[in-house]
Formats: C-alpha cells, structure tokens, sequence
C-alpha cells in the first residue's frame, strides 16, 4: 500500500523542541504587554525535532522538480540555468538594514546605481526603477507612470482606454484595469502579429496606451513594430513593453530603440535569478525621459563620489513597495550582468533563439504541428499531432522526467504548447527531448488509454482539481486529514 | 562566461539544420536599423573575479547584523536549517507549481504554510503569499472594496508610512478614498465611519511600537459593515491576541521576522489572511489539498478563477510571481521554533527592547514617545535631528536611530532590539548614544 506523505502536523508530538533560542530570563509579559493583550493560547505550530524538520522539508525536495532537476522548457518563463554565483554573491549582503545610515551602505548603493545603469542601457531607456516586486508589479507601476504622464498634461480624463493584444498574457489586462483603465482587445492577424489595421481603427483620443510583448507570446517578433509605434504616438497613445521575452533579443535590439515608452523586465527570468517555486523576483521599470519625472521614489543617485537616495521627485507616483525592491535579487542579477557582459547576453540571446528553433524544426519532423511555422524568437508554439490534447502530451512528459511546456497559453491557439528551451541546454537535451516528445506522440495516438492516464511514476498521479475548486480545503485541520 | 553549453560544432550543425549559416540569421525578421546596438557595458568576469568584486563592495558596507532599527524589518536570529533547506535546487530552481504531479514539494510546503499563517492570525484562511507587508495591504484593501462594493478607506495613522504611501498608491489608481487619522499620544483614537467607508486599517504593534486596542475600531466599523484590516508583526503574534480573536476580517503583515535576512529590505514576502467567506476574493495563489487518481492525498492550485490568467482584466489582482520561497522560509523557521521556541524568541525581543528603552530614555535630553504597553520597538524623541544621531552612531559601528518621519513630530528615531541583542550591546548602544549626543 502506498502511504499519504505525512504533513507537518501529523508529525508533531507535543512538548517535542526543535531549535532552542538562548536560554530564557523570565519576562513578566503580562505586566510588559498587558494581560488583556496577551493571546489565550500559543499558535498550533508544529512541535518536532530539527532532523524532522530537515527530512521532512528535504523529502519534500524530492517530490519536487526544477531546473537543477530536470529540463524546464517552460514558455514564456525562461527556465535557464540560475548560477549558484548568485546565491553566493546575495548571502555577501544578507545583513543589511534598510534603515542604516546610508554612509554605512555605500556599496549595497553602488550596485543599485549601477545596475539602474545597466538595465537602462540593455533596454534603450532614459531611466530606471528598481523598486517593482516583480514582473506584473513592474507592469503596474509602468501603466502608473502613463496614467500620471497623461494626467500631467490634462488627458487623464480623456483617456481612458488601455488595448491589449488577444495573444497577451492574462497579466497585461488584469494590470490595466487595477491601473483604472478598461481594457479593449486588439485581435490578431493570420501571421500571429498584431493585426496593424485593427490597430489603428481601435487607436483613438481615448486611448491611453498599448501594452505589448514582442517578440510576442507567440514567440514572434513583430515585425511591423516601428510602423505601430509611430501609428500610436500620433494619436498621443504611450507603448508598454512587456520585458518578459527580453531574454530573446538582449544585445541584439532594444525595446527603447523601437520607441516603447517603458518596459519591465523580469530579474527572474531574464537575468537568471532562481524563480524559488513562483518567487520571489523582481521586476524593474524603465522610462523614457518624460516619464521619468513620474518614477515611485526613492532611486538611488550618484553625487561625486557617493551614492544616495533620491526622494526627490515632485511628481512622482509614490511609493510601490516598501523600502527599496527585492534587493538581494537584484544583487543576483548584477552578478550574471557582471560575468556575461555585452558580448555574452548577445550569445546568450543568440543561443535561446538557435535552441527554440532547432527544437521547433525538429518537432515538427515527428508529428508536432506548427502553427506559425517561420523563423522564432526564444519561444515557439507548438500543438499535439491531431488525436492528442496538449494536457495529455505535457503528462506524459512527467513520466519522461521531462518538465512540460506551458500549456493552453496564448489563448488564440487551440490546443497549445508553448516552448521555451532557453540558452542554457545542450543540443542533446534538445535531442533527447524531441525523441520522447516523438514516442509519446506515437504511443498517444496508438493507445488512448495509456496517454489518458499518464503520469504513472510521479510522486502522486493526476490530482482531483474539481473536488479541490468545489471544496477547498487550505489549511490542515485533524480531522480533514 | 555566458553558461551556454555550445560547442562551435554545436553551433554549426545546429544553423545547418535550420539551413543557417551565421548566428545574424536567426535575427532576420528585426528591422535592419534595430539590430545590434553597441552596449555600453563593464568587460565580462569570470566567477572568482566578479566574488572578487563583489566582496570589495561588502566591505563597503557596514553589517547590521546587530542593528537596533526596526520598522517591521530587524536582525532575528534565523536558524541554519532554513538557509540550508531552502537553498536545495528542487526549491530554489522550480516555478509556480502549474503540474502538481511534479511540484508536491513546493505545493505541501505551501499548505503547511497557508495553515501556520491562519494559525499565527487566527483567522481561517492565508493565499501562498505576497510581495511584502505593504503590497499585502494594498491588496488587503482593495480585497475589503471589492466585498463591500464600497470606495471609502480609513487608515490610522498608526501604519506603516510607507505601506501607507503605497496603499496610496494603488488607491488613487482605482480612484478610491483614503482617509488618515491621526494618533493621538501614540495611539489611534476612536472614529466613527460612515457607509462609504469598505475598508478601516489599523496596525498593532503601531510603527510607534506601541499596542493598540483594536476593540473600538472594529467595532465601529462592523456597524456599518466596513471590513476591518489588520496589520500584524506575525512575530507579535507569538504573543498578542490575533486580530481574529479581535474582529478583524483581515491580517496583513510583513513575514521578514519569519526565518528571513534582512536583504537591505527585500525579499522577504507579504501575508494576507481572511475569513472564510472572503476566500474567493482573495488575491494570489492558494494551494487546496485534493487526492489523486489512486485516492492518494495530494496537493493542487485552487480556485484559479481568481485569478489574471484565466480572469484576465477581471481578476482580483494581477500578481502572478509572488514571494514563494521567503515564505516557505518562513514555515521552515516556524517548524524549526515550535510554539515554544517562537514564543522564546519572542519574549526575549520584548524584554530586551523594554530593557534598552529604560537605559536609553535616561540619557539627557532624551524623552520616551511609544506609549506603554510597547512590543519590541519604541520611539525617542532625541534632543537633534535623528538623521545626524543615526550618522553618528553609524561612524562608531552602532545602527539603531532610524529617523521618523517628520508627520509624527520632530527629531523622533525609531529602535528595536531583538534576541540577538544581549546586555553588552545594550550597555553599548547606551554609551555611543551618550557619545554622540553629548
Ligand atoms: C509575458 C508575461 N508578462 C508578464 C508576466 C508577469 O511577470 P511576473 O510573474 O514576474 O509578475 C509574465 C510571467 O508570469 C509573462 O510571462
């Protein structure tokens, strides 16, 4: 019989003490806090040793995949390799308050400053934020820096309206709108770009801005890029560019030289900081000069030979975060900038789109279909051979000690599989990859049954998630268990 | 050092299977004048040249791993263990848990967590987290407007400036209201809301350290059906009765004191916890237990409806990455702890700043603010600018001082201690601080 892996809970046993804090004095809390302000009865915590504490979260580990694991084609995520430099270089900085003295800080403000100055330089922008949380914060605050710009200039009122690809990332929108802005869908051509013509009808005097990817969710660049760009700006309309694809065209093109207006860039995808099983990242914001004077406070400036922060920014939008952003990922992303220089994001660059190309070619060799077969960006989009469902090959794959691709996004292709290898696998990877990709496509159409049930050697199988929406059960309760 | 792995052989056969030549190929479909931008960029370093590097700005920097600042963030003693687990690659190289039959890891970790939080808030229901503690507000916030249909928020002045600034922020965005009240010798005082007001907040420990009596707040604006947000510390909630257990609908907090560096202020992660009839308004991931195909018991993302990849611009947020492994950082430290050692550490922070408080309120010229009873911060007004103090300090190796903003009155400095303080550093911060005011 197999087993239920235990939680926490389950293994507590009371009075049992895991790490002990020096020895107590007596407080008197009660006469400290005030005995009405106390708490009747301490948290449920688990109570249990330090090897509990360490088998069970390492056991947990292993029912666990990531990319020091396995292959994590995961699209639009950029699973590349995270370098345990990086780990190395934000343990050098872990003990640092954000309410030192700033003379005590210089070089945690040094790196600030200095990757503002990269960031901006690799993406074309006048100026740079580091404060956003991630990448969906960076939209936030980049649609933030529009409305206010806007709003500088008496238009705020007038325009009210944000267009979104239909290919866009469900982010895009949901930002839009707690930005305040209604969202209008721009449709798609038959090419997979943004359909020019529908375009400009939907640009108008209430039109905010655009958000875009590009190249595109589809992995696509568009190619059209400069003439919309100058199509929006004519109607005064501000380009948003989503910075989650970056990781295909770093030194080899710059959002700021296509007339986008700001971008986000996502730390964690990008520029290799680990993604830690959905975070944390970080997601910096560029800007063009005349959104500058709208960027949260503070950013870091450089006067003489000494670095400080910078509150002043009358217009600014405020504040995004506490204190100054996800520091220690940044400190990360610093270190990859650092060891790569320009040369080696331009190969890095390079060898994503080789790698997403050679693997959507080689797909589409055993079976795979390709809706827009041309040349790629980092990223492609594939679909199952006719017969089979993208959610039965992603599966199968598990059994292959494959991590899936991202399935059923963009939501304009039916059936998807969205996959992105990244610069930092092997051709034999990528060979191996597309041979199982190849048995499963096979034995799927042969055996409905066999493909319908996979996975079989996972850690659990296909999990009821209609019970799991219908009754939710988020926190372990005795008698639930 | 770019950690591509291919050979120029590689490379080669590879284009040729695409009938490529040259890598500028692959980079055909960019207009002509868009392509290859010279970048202005430092030489590339090797990985003992860029540590090398790396180790001379630390050096630039003063450790503050005995700092007496606080403001929700302070040096707490984090046990190895949680560095130790939470750097394994299945954890720190794994994204959100979309395929659940490969991510039990993350995904239990999760659930454990989500139940630690209810716990620690005493309220029923924690998502998988947020950014950070003033993130988590907003969201707080906005999560109480959305159920009351409501646009008026009340805030004490109480919390946090700078959640305050950012709850500002997102407000302003959706064109909500934000109303301030001011404390009153260190405390919020009672209000009275009307029936446009969805969403009261009121923080305890108060960023004056001091504890509030939520008992008034909450029981105004239940009167006219406002929800009531809570700002905890969650290391007060070792201790403190929980919000739940004083009315409120929702806790938000900053989860740094939880197993976490201080990192220069971030990461740590946000926490939100709701009643249960708020669930499907809430914000972020939430991990629900199921069982699989074999009836074994299992764990999966749940009501995703909520959120922005299927709800698009009607999602209850936009956040998709959040704070996953600072906050599986902190259920690791509170598995470590137990209720016991929590509680410890917890006692000992309070005795500790109670201790420094008195030694550092009979220095000259220096005058206690936090009203009693305080947690494990507290407030002096000091006889110069805090600003010029902290810097002296800073010259002598001490961080404590750190400057209150000018709204809550002049020349006031924020400190904490910790138990990683002991009585040398407390008699030693006493003296510096009697140096530089001297
Ligand atoms: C295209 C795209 N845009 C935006 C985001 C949002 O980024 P984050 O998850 O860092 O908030 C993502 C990733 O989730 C993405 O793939």
């Amino acid at each position: 019989m197999k087993r239920d892996f235990p939680t926490l809970f389950e293994r507590s046993r009371t009075g049992r003490r895991g790490t002990r804090p020096p020895r107590p004095a007596e407080v008197d809390l009660a006469g400290l806090l005030g005995a009405e302000n106390l708490r009747a009865a301490p948290p449920r915590l688990p109570e249990v040793d330090e090897l509990t504490v360490v088998r069970h979260y390492t056991n947990l580990s292993r029912r666990q995949v990531g990319v020091d694991t396995n292959f994590y084609p995961l699209g639009s995520c950029t699973m590349k390799y995270n370098p345990r430099t990086g780990e190395a270089a934000a343990a050098l900085f872990a003990e640092l308050h954000p309410y030192q003295d700033p003379g005590t800080v210089q070089g945690a403000l040094q790196i600030v400053y200095e990757l503002q100055e990269y960031l901006a330089e690799i993406t074309g922008m006048d100026a740079v934020t580091l404060q956003p949380a991630a990448g969906a914060h960076g939209e936030l605050t980049g649609m933030l820096l529009i409305r206010a710009y806007h709003e500088s200039r008496g238009e705020g009122e007038q325009r009210r309206v944000v267009l979104v690809p239909d290919s866009a990332h469900g982010s895009n929108p949901a930002t839009a709108s707690m930005a305040g802005y209604q969202v209008r869908e721009v449709p798609s051509g038959p090419d997979g770009e943004v359909d020019l013509g529908a375009l400009r009808a939907a640009l108008g005097p209430e039109v905010a801005a655009i958000m875009l990817t590009n190249p595109n969710t589809l992995g696509l660049f568009e190619r059209k890029i400069l003439e919309l760009i100058d199509a929006a700006h004519d109607q005064g309309v501000q380009l948003y560019y989503d910075g989650a694809n970056l990781n295909a065209i770093m030194g080899w093109a710059r959002p700021g030289d296509m007339g986008f207006d700001v971008v986000h860039l996502n730390l964690h995808k990008t520029f290799s900081t680990p993604h830690g099983g959905g975070g944390p990242g970080s997601g910096p914001v560029g800007a063009k000069a005349h959104l500058a004077p709208f960027l949260p406070v503070p950013t870091v400036k450089r006067e003489g030979g000494r670095f400080l922060l910078d509150f002043d920014r009358p217009q600014t939008i405020g504040r995004m975060r506490s204190f100054y952003g996800n520091f220690a990922v940044m400190v990360r992303a610093y270190t990859y900038i650092r060891m790569l220089g320009a040369e080696g994001l331009k190969r890095a660059s390079a060898m994503a789109v080789l790698n997403a190309n050679y693997l959507r070619k080689k797909l589409a060799g055993v079976g795979y279909r390709i809706p827009y077969d041309r040349l790629c960006k980092h990223e492609f989009i594939a679909q199952p051979p006719e017969g089979l469902k993208a959610l039965d090959v992603a599966k199968a794959l598990l059994d292959y000690g494959y991590h899936p691709p991202t399935v059923y996004f963009p939501l304009i292709v039916k059936e998807a599989m969205m996959i992105e290898p990244t610069e930092t696998e092997s051709r034999e990877t990528l060979d191996e990859y597309v041979e199982a990709m190849a048995e499963i496509a096979r034995r799927g159409l042969e055996d409905p049954e066999w493909i319908a049930h996979t996975p079989y050697r996972t850690p659990v199988r296909r999990l009821d998630e209609v019970a799991a929406n219908r009754k939710p059960v988020l926190r372990w309760r005795p008698e639930e268990a | 050092m770019d950690f591509t792995p291919h050979t120029p052989d590689d490379v080669r056969a590879m284009l040729e299977a695409l009938g490529m030549q040259d890598l500028r190929e692959l980079f055909a479909d960019l207009p002509d004048a868009l392509l290859e931008p010279d970048l202005h960029l430092p030489a590339p370093m090797s990985e003992q040249e860029i540590l090398a590097h790396l180790r001379e700005l630390a050096g630039k920097n003063a450790s503050a791993d005995k700092a007496f600042l606080g403001g929700g963030l302070r040096p707490h003693f984090v046990p190895s263990l949680v560095p130790a687990l939470a750097q394994r690659g299945e954890f720190l190289t794994a994204y959100t848990p979309y395929q659940p039959e490969v991510s039990q890891g993350v995904l239990q970790a999760v659930f454990e967590y989500q139940t630690m939080i209810a716990e620690l808030t005493g309220l029923d229901v924690s998502n998988a987290s947020l950014y950070d503690g003033a993130a988590a507000l907003a969201e707080g916030v906005l999560l109480a407007l959305r159920q009351t249909r409501r646009m008026g928020v009340v805030v004490s002045q109480g919390v946090h400036p700078e959640y305050r600034q950012v709850l500002a922020t997102y407000l302003h965005a959706v064109g909500a209201e934000l109303r301030t009240v001011d404390l009153e010798d260190g405390l919020t005082p009672p209000a009275e809301f009307d029936d446009t007001v969805g969403a009261v907040v009121l923080q305890s420990p108060n960023f004056l350290g001091a504890i509030e009596d939520p008992a008034p707040w909450v029981e105004a604006a239940h009167a006219t059906r406002a929800l009531v947000v809570y700002v905890a510390d969650p290391l007060s909630l070792a201790l403190l009765k929980p919000p739940g257990e004083w009315g409120a609908d929702i806790a938000v907090g900053d989860g740094q004191p939880l197993g976490n560096p201080m990192n220069f202020g971030g990461p740590q992660f946000g926490y939100i916890a709701v009643r249960e009839k708020l669930v499907r308004q809430l914000p972020g991931r939430l991990v629900s237990q199921t069982h699989d195909v074999d009836g074994r018991r299992g764990y999966v993302l749940a009501l995703a409806a909520r959120e922005q990849h299927i709800r698009r611009a009607k999602a209850k947020s936009n956040i998709t990455t959040n704070a996953q492994l600072t906050a599986l950082m902190g259920a690791m430290h509170l598995a470590a702890l137990g209720p016991e050692g929590f509680a410890e550490v917890a006692a000992a922070s309070v005795a500790r700043a109670h201790a420094l408080a008195e030694m550092l309120a009979r220095l000259p010229g220096v005058e206690r603010v936090t009203p009693e009873p305080f947690f494990n911060e507290f407030v002096l007004r000091l006889p110069r600018p805090a600003a010029e103090v902290r810097a002296g300090l800073g010259e002598r190796g001490w961080h404590a001082a750190a400057p209150v903003p000018a709204e809550y009155g002049a020349n006031l400095a924020l400190f904490a201690a910790t138990e990683r303080h002991d009585e040398d550093d407390l008699a030693g911060l006493a003296a510096a601080l009697k140096e530089v005011l001297a």
